[in-house]
């Protein structure tokens, strides 16, 4: 109780409301605008945290990341046209409920669906956190080497079917985090004589030039879009009766959403396969899923929902980000010396809890403001696409300039800006070059401290969680080798 | 290994593969030049060992998915690197703007660039234009005036009175 106490007593505070309220209502904003979405908000935000505490800064990024994808529902469910990438799925039911003139019901049922979700993972995160602090301390540099490795192993992996150039995208991450000069023998690498590139290549210019300018270009370059969506009349409460008669499938799919997010690399897409294809396989009428099954909906709404709170375990216990959100924000806890990992645990107990509590806290903000707010909403989604192009780019200024002032650093996002533009045209992936650069980093330094104190290989794997990690790789790529080797043999 | 069953369909994906293995090859020339091995220490402690990782990796890892794009038709293949270029005119527009902040200002040059390339976008009535420039009068104020971000005063503020020179210093 104590604990709770000093977790409250670091919430209460102005600013810290404040972040909650303007990150969960920016966040379903952003969510609901087709073609934004979270990490082009966090990327562009992410520079002005820095100079704000870090539970403030914390906060108003979570504020987004767990509240964009409420948002994203909606045009998904009124429009055909996913808000956020991970309510893609949302459109297969929601609109065709839409058509049948059930806008509201589905709109209620996404609503509460993802509050069921968001507080499920929330409450696992809690009742898993002595366990957490419990195995936090028996990770050392090898183990977290280890984990990285894994991560990164994993975010390739589940790129199926563009594996080899994720495995290309994530080598670049790793090598662009090499450039620069480095700690040990002083030496540059990689800088062809330019001072400029001395300092390295900053972590928060490439994102910002790979989700925020390059989806400012791929909307300038597009053809303009302005959708239309018809006000919905009536409540929004009902959709919470209807849950509480698919209750299994909400659980079940929180569940797959938990677990997944606790996975690097795996998030909200799997969760969401793997729930959409659950409440299929176990519904009494499969027939209805892609033509509007409720069970469906709340299966994909109640797994994306859970992941955000989940995806902060490897953050918060390990220091390992899973994916690119999580990688974004871990740089708000270096600018201010807070190290995520089995220190936090040990020592920041009450901050940890005070995230938790946050995360619980903006669900309900943002619960009420899709009551009452949506029709005001659907405003937004009425945006022509090529103005929100603008905004993202002048935006985008604000958070490569604010950096350091340097208009190399622009020079530099806005090149990372144009190949992201060419990933996205192409649809290949961007978010194994963010894990490259940052687990890159963590496992160059985890490497060099553990190898000083191993004589021989099998030494690395000297110690339980390490040999467990370990096993789990050999594992992963076994398996990958196998079901590939196996799909061929099936195509022949 | 299906690497090349998602981007088969997209025409570009051929000429992506190409450029990033010549980048990734040219990476690889110049390991030796721009990275250091001294004859002390472990080869996990060189500095050249992770940039190698890297770049081994790319190289790599791109060979096979060239290798997997090898059956992609050429055609479309021009068509889409028009567009990538298009999309240079952009990268134009914004590097212009971060050239225009530090000599007019922040503001200034934050309405120019929303308005100026909304009326490129073709929004040119007299309502949109408004709504451009109000786009970016609020983007100042949210983040110079409220937020207090590092953007520093723009040259041609030396010219104002000094009173209000430091108003725009601070604020705008």
């Amino acid at each position: 109780m104590e604990l709770f106490g000093d977790a409250i007593s670091i919430l209460a505070r102005w600013d810290v409301v404040a972040a909650l309220l303007v990150g969960s209502v920016g966040g379903v904003i952003i969510g609901a605008v087709p073609g934004v979405g979270a990490a082009v908000a966090i990327a562009i935000l992410l520079p002005a945290t820095f100079s704000l505490d870090p539970i403030v800064g914390l906060t108003a990024l979570l504020g987004i990341y767990g509240s964009s994808m409420y948002g994203g529902a909606i045009p998904a469910i009124l429009i055909n046209t996913p808000g956020t990438a991970v309510n893609a799925l949302t459109t297969y039911e929601g609109t065709p409920m839409t058509e049948r003139g059930e806008a509201r019901r589905a709109l209620s049922l996404a609503y509460s669906a993802s509050f069921f979700g968001g507080v499920f993972s929330v409450i696992c995160l809690i009742l898993l956190s002595p366990v957490l602090a419990a195995i936090a301390p028996m990770f050392g540099s090898r183990e977290i080497f280890l984990a990285a490795l894994l991560g990164i192993v994993l975010v390739v992996l589940a790129h199926r079917g563009q594996v080899l150039i994720a495995g290309a995208m994530a080598s670049f991450g790793i090598w662009l985090n090499t450039v620069g000069l480095e700690s040990i023998q002083y030496s540059q690498r990689f800088t062809f004589g330019q001072s400029w590139l001395s300092g390295g290549i900053d972590l928060i210019v490439v994102v910002l030039g790979l989700f925020a300018i390059s989806q400012a270009f791929v909307l300038l370059v597009e053809p303009d879009k302005r959708s239309h969506a018809e006000p919905i009349k009536g409540g929004l409460l009902a959709g919470f009766k209807e849950l509480a008669v698919y209750k299994r499938v909400a659980t079940v799919s929180s569940t797959f959403g938990v677990l997944m997010g606790m996975i690097p690399g795996v998030g909200e897409f799997t969760a969401q396969f793997m729930s959409y294809t659950y409440a299929q396989k176990t519904s009494k009428s499969p027939e209805q899923f892609g033509n509007g099954s409720p069970e469906g909906l709340i299966a994909s709404e109640a797994a994306n929902n859970a992941v955000p709170a989940a995806a902060m375990i490897p953050l918060l216990a390990l220091g390992i980000p899973g994916e690119a959100l999580t990688a974004m924000m871990l740089s708000v806890f270096y600018v201010h010396s807070v190290v995520p990992g089995p220190g936090l645990f040990q020592n920041q107990m009450d901050f940890v809890v005070a995230l938790y509590i946050a995360l619980l806290i903006l669900n309900v903000l943002v619960l009420i403001f899709l009551l009452f707010s949506t029709n005001v909403l659907l405003k937004v989604i009425e945006f022509p696409t090529r103005s929100i192009g603008i905004s993202v780019l002048a935006l985008s200024f604000v958070g490569v300039y604010s950096l350091r002032n340097s208009a190399i650093d622009c020079g530099i996002a806005a090149g990372f800006g144009m190949f992201g533009f060419i990933l996205k045209r192409l649809e290949l992936p961007i978010v194994p070059i963010i894990l490259g650069m940052v687990l890159g980093g963590i496992m160059e330094a985890k490497l060099r401290t553990s190898m000083m104190r191993v004589k021989a290989p099998l030494d690395f794997i000297d110690r339980p969680i390490s040999f467990l990690l370990f096993a789990i790789l050999l594992i992963v790529i076994g398996s990958y080798i196998y079901t590939t080797i196996r799909s061929r043999g099936s195509d022949k | 290994m299906s690497s090349s069953r998602a981007s088969k369909s997209h025409p570009g994906s051929l000429v992506f593969a190409i450029l990033f293995v010549a980048f990734a090859g040219f990476l690889v020339t110049q390991l030796s030049s721009e990275t250091k091995f001294s004859s002390k220490g472990q080869l996990f402690a060189q500095p050249r060992f992770w940039p190698a990782v890297g770049v081994i990796g790319m190289i790599g890892f791109g060979l096979a998915h060239l290798w997997h794009q090898r059956w992609n038709r050429l055609s479309g293949e021009l068509g889409e690197t028009v567009i990538w270029l298009r999309a240079l005119e952009y990268l134009g527009w914004f590097m212009i703007y971060v050239t225009a902040v530090p000599i007019i200002g922040y503001l200034a040059a934050t309405i120019l660039f929303t308005t100026g390339l909304a009326f490129r976008q073709g929004y040119r009535n007299r309502e949109q234009l408004g709504l451009a420039a109000g786009l970016g009068l609020s983007i100042v104020l949210i983040f110079k005036t409220g937020l207090a971000v590092k953007i520093p005063g723009g040259a041609i503020y030396e010219y104002l009175p000094s009173a209000l020179r430091n108003f725009m210093i601070v604020y705008f």
